[in-house]
């Protein structure tokens, strides 16, 4: 049988199968409305408030600022829009970055049509932002900046601390995309000085559907749905318990096996990628060394990205790419443009995401295949001709 | 396994007609490295004005790949007239079809044939 080999963890994870056992039981026997004043109802309110504790401490906040919400997209919409309608009276300036996911990118756009004033922080080769940058595009108008952690294309890392002092210092709301860290490696909003973090369960091994919005107490925001009582009237209607309970259960098997997995998953990624970089005229995007533990990006010079994936699917290995024909976009990855690389190269990038289910021969087998199938693809190639 | 189907796969997976041709009486090329997509296709004529070989080279996805072998399978053989009022269309069905997002930006097989054409009978136009 062909092997089979996910690296598209930064897309989604499967669920720990002890996460889906300890979900289980809300789906029949306890399936009551945590809203209900019944047996029923209170045996499900003490599973969310426990789960809710659990999240927030994993995080070094209280339980009083945790948000649930139907996953990170959710969680970034709501932080934003919530944050500059509550500020408008102060402010309509919004700083974030040019290398944002869609969910704050568009966000943000979005605003800008509506009468909000956006600046998109240019990026470094790495694709990191720099905090003069950042410090010259704050104006006295500005009520937010939000920044993402780590990339979710290319893995590198922003100076989020370095952010948060400033943005502390200078009294403007901070906002962080953490959904691909949260359950990766060690977060701390307190340490972070983050006023609202973002971050989502089903890249932790958890189910789709829940993610949270952490709110620093005090921090002014409004909800953007509106309904019963739930989430402390942040987030209302009846609460997805069975998932919030699958959310907390992951995040507690993450912490409790964090460093081993960061350890490992980067030394497998340092594999993948010097292997990678022995093949002819393969760069790495993004950061060599502050990157996430499990991204690895390439551009695959001469080649086209969506042809590269179907090429590893028909061996049984899934990846993904910033090329255009995979997003169903015109324009390759707007990170990768952002980063300063020519749009044939972004057009051959590969992102490969490693988990903590990888193992030494998934990469082998990675690595084995690999240069076959970039030499079909080349010797197919007018530009490889050319050169 | 993907959102291409089999045929389209198939012509991915074996393309035809791969390559670059010495001494082609014509070559066209079409897209750029741009929107991701480029198509050069090479062709012989003979002294019927059919085209005697072709071939092509492509850098860009699945669709791109599969409608350029394709069109080299379908022209090969055939009169120049003929080859001619081909279009991408015919080149998508006969594939079985391909998904609408990729009709528009990955379609363009028939095109760079026709370039290939035209680049013939231009360098026969000088050539008398």
């Amino acid at each position: 049988m062909q092997r089979s080999v996910y690296l598209d963890h930064a897309a989604t994870t499967p669920v720990h199968p002890e996460v889906l056992a300890a979900m289980l039981p809300y789906f029949t026997r306890n399936f009551g409305n945590p809203s209900s004043v019944h047996a029923f109802g209170r045996e499900s309110r003490i599973a969310v408030d426990k789960a809710r504790a659990t999240i927030a401490n994993a995080i070094n906040a209280d339980a009083r600022e945790i948000v649930f919400t139907s996953g990170g997209t959710e969680a970034d919409n709501m932080a934003i829009q919530g944050v500059a309608i509550a500020m408008a009276d102060k402010g309509k300036h919004i700083i974030t970055s040019s290398v944002e996911h869609h969910a704050v990118l568009d966000t943000c756009e979005y605003l800008a049509k509506q009468g909000w004033e956006v600046t998109f922080l240019p990026v470094d080769e790495f694709g990191r932002i720099s905090l003069a940058d950042l410090e010259a595009a704050i104006r006295p108008d500005t009520v937010l900046i939000s920044l993402i952690h780590g990339n979710n294309e290319v893995g590198t890392m922003q100076p989020v601390a370095e952010v948060g002092e400033l943005a502390r210092k200078k009294g403007i709301v901070f906002h962080v995309d953490a959904v691909q860290t949260v359950g990766t490696i060690p977060v701390d909003v307190k340490a972070l000085k983050v006023d609202l973090l973002s971050f989502s369960a089903h890249k932790f091994y958890g189910p789709k559907g829940i993610g949270a919005l952490y709110i620093r107490k005090g921090t002014r925001i409004k909800p953007l749905v509106h309904g019963g009582g739930q989430e402390r009237k942040y987030r209302p209607g009846t609460e997805n318990h069975a998932a919030i309970v699958g959310m907390a259960r992951a995040l507690e098997f993450a912490l409790e096996n964090m460093s081993d997995n960061v350890d490992r998953v980067t030394a497998l990624r340092d594999r993948l990628i010097k292997g990678l970089l022995e093949i002819p005229e393969v760069r790495l995007n993004g950061h060599p060394t502050d990157r996430l533990p499990g991204n690895v990006n390439v551009g695959i010079r001469y080649v086209e990205g969506e042809s590269l994936i179907l090429s590893l699917d028909m061996k049984g290995v899934a990846v993904s790419s910033g090329s255009a024909c995979t997003s169903g976009a015109l324009d390759p990855s707007h990170v990768l443009l952002a980063m300063g690389m020519s749009h044939e190269i972004a057009h051959g990038s590969l992102r490969l995401t490693l988990g903590i289910d990888t193992t030494d021969e998934d990469i082998d087998y990675v690595l084995s295949i690999m240069p076959a199938i970039v030499d079909r693809l080349r010797k197919m190639s007018p530009l490889y001709n050319e050169k | 396994m993907s959102v291409y189907n089999e045929k389209v796969m198939e012509h991915f997976e074996n393309p035809r007609n791969v390559g670059k041709l010495e001494n082609a009486d014509g070559v066209g090329e079409v897209g750029n490295a741009t929107c991701g997509d480029i198509m050069r296709i090479y062709i012989k004529v003979d002294d019927e004005e059919r085209i005697s070989d072709i071939r092509f080279q492509t850098f860009g996805c699945g669709a791109a790949v599969a409608t350029s072998s394709i069109v080299t399978e379908i022209a090969k053989g055939m009169r120049l007239d003929d080859a001619v009022a081909l279009n991408n269309k015919d080149v998508a069905d006969s594939l079985g079809g391909l998904p609408p997002i990729k009709l528009h930006c990955s379609n363009l097989a028939a095109d760079a044939l026709h370039a290939a054409i035209e680049d013939y009978r231009s360098r026969k136009g000088e050539s008398q």
